[in-house]
């Protein structure tokens, strides 16, 4: 198995500990991840104010992949989405498809439909499968919960999406929690956006979707809340403590990548899956875990 | 305002861009509004209203609107609508057209300026590829020629940098 790694913009500088753990799950897992330091920006920033510009930067992406001739995967769960509704909507519009194609001439480049678009953890869970990977698993997590977060575009919009779960009924996070034998927590906010989307125009409506979510964890005695995209992070990790205190109130909800968790269970240090790189750190579960 | 004070070309001007074709087949149920996560936390902000007012022309009050820009592109509305309007890519079809008017928020702007500066939304230096070895991840390239052409832009020079008169 082997795929083409796209990191887009957040992850390679903000994010080293989910890029971390997910290479070291990959290797684990037999997936070969090839790299193209030229891939940047998936268009998804610009599509507000121009889907024109948005559409050719999505498809200098899908292009380059072309030339790979590889699985095009993605951590970001935006740039995921971006990228596979530019393919859905370019295959399905050859008027689009040539105007794309006259951008990307100068650049050397071409947009050909049939590179597959995926986000990590659907490749996981497509290539691998639940099974396989707990057939890997070497240690069991058994004493520690966590809460799913699902984001939007990990699943949506369904439509180019794969349709492998239900947006409005999501299981694939939990069932990849429960692989490593710990207990992943349904609960009422699970399916709610983290804000990020909205955080360049209005911070404090932000703060408050993150907020409402955060509350919600911290009542709980789980160990953690679980992510699969670094925008999300940003949101629940990153503005933790500024969001407490707009809000008037503390929290402390430890936050990780889903991919640090499969890391734990296949046998990984907690140095090795970026632990330390973790801001609001689950402290027990690194202690206990560490050789 | 009167009913009959709509501009009647505003919903086909929605409806012509990629993505706002499914603007005229709402039937005004709001199981968007229901399941919008952005107006549980802000009221006012009600993507069947949004439907509503683009639907009576009301061309300036849409457009002009901040709300417009506080969809989170969840994409919650458009897995129930009934109908498949697809709201997200209704408003993102209403924003783009408001952009061209000039009521984009600022960070619109600066999103393209970034991207014609650097190539990426975030500077990757060396110091950040310095980090990236450490650590025994790849080093990522700035190929801000590509976006400079795709957006027709060049960098601005920043007010208080080297390039400032």
């Amino acid at each position: 198995m082997k795929a083409l790694m796209f990191l887009g913009c957040t992850v390679p500088v903000r994010n080293l500990n989910y890029e971390l753990s997910a290479r070291k799950v990959a290797a684990a897992l037999g997936v070969e991840l090839v790299d193209d330091a030229a891939l940047a920006c998936c268009g998804f920033p610009l599509k507000g104010s121009d889907q024109q510009a948005a559409l050719v930067i999505a498809a200098r992406a899908l292009a380059q992949a072309a030339d790979h001739g590889l699985p095009l995967i993605s951590l970001c769960s935006a740039c995921a989405a971006t990228l596979a509704e530019a393919d859905h909507y370019l295959q399905h519009n050859p008027a689009a498809q040539a105007q794309v194609n006259d951008a990307l001439k100068e650049l050397g480049l071409a947009y050909r439909p049939g590179v597959r678009v995926t986000h990590f953890v659907r490749f996981l869970l497509q290539e691998v499968g639940l099974d396989a990977l707990k057939k890997k698993m070497v240690r069991s997590l058994e004493d520690y919960s966590f809460a799913p977060h699902y984001g939007c575009h990990y699943l949506k919009p369904s439509e180019a999406l794969e349709g492998l779960d239900d947006p409005e009924d999501p299981r694939t996070l939990g069932q990849l929690i429960a692989v490593t034998g710990a207990k992943a927590m349904d609960y009422p906010s699970m399916k709610e956006c983290c804000g990020g989307g909205v955080l360049g125009a209005d911070e404090d409506l932000a703060g408050r979707m993150a907020g409402s979510k955060l509350a919600e964890i911290n009542a709980t005695d789980i160990t953690a809340l679980v992510l699969v995209c670094p925008f999300c992070n940003v949101m629940y990790e990153g503005q933790q403590k500024s969001i407490a205190k707009k809000l008037e109130t503390k929290f402390k909800v430890p936050v990780v990548y889903l991919t640090q968790l499969l890391g734990l269970g296949l046998g990984l240090s907690p140095d090795e899956l970026g632990f330390k790189l973790n801001r609001v750190k689950p402290k027990e579960l690194i202690k206990a875990f560490k050789a | 305002m009167k009913i009959n004070d709509g501009d009647p070309g505003f919903k086909h001007e929605v409806a012509a861009q990629p993505g706002g074709e499914g603007l005229k087949v709402c039937f005004g149920c709001a199981a968007c509004t229901a399941r919008c996560t952005v107006g549980q936390h802000m009221p006012e902000y009600d993507p069947r209203r949004i439907i509503r007012l683009t639907l009576l022309g009301r061309r300036q009050e849409v457009l002009a609107s901040p709300l417009i820009w506080r969809c989170s592109t969840c994409y919650s509305c458009s897995e129930v609508c009934p109908q498949e309007v697809r709201f997200t890519d209704v408003l993102t079809a209403i924003k783009n057209l408001a952009a061209r008017e000039g009521c984009a928020p600022p960070s619109a702007r600066v999103s393209a300026q970034l991207l014609a500066k650097q190539g990426r939304l975030l500077e990757v230096s060396e110091f950040e590829n310095e980090k990236r070895a450490d650590l025994g991840l790849p080093p990522v390239e700035q190929h801000p020629q590509d976006f400079q052409s795709i957006l027709g832009i060049t960098p601005e020079a920043e007010p208080d940098g080297e390039d400032a008169p």
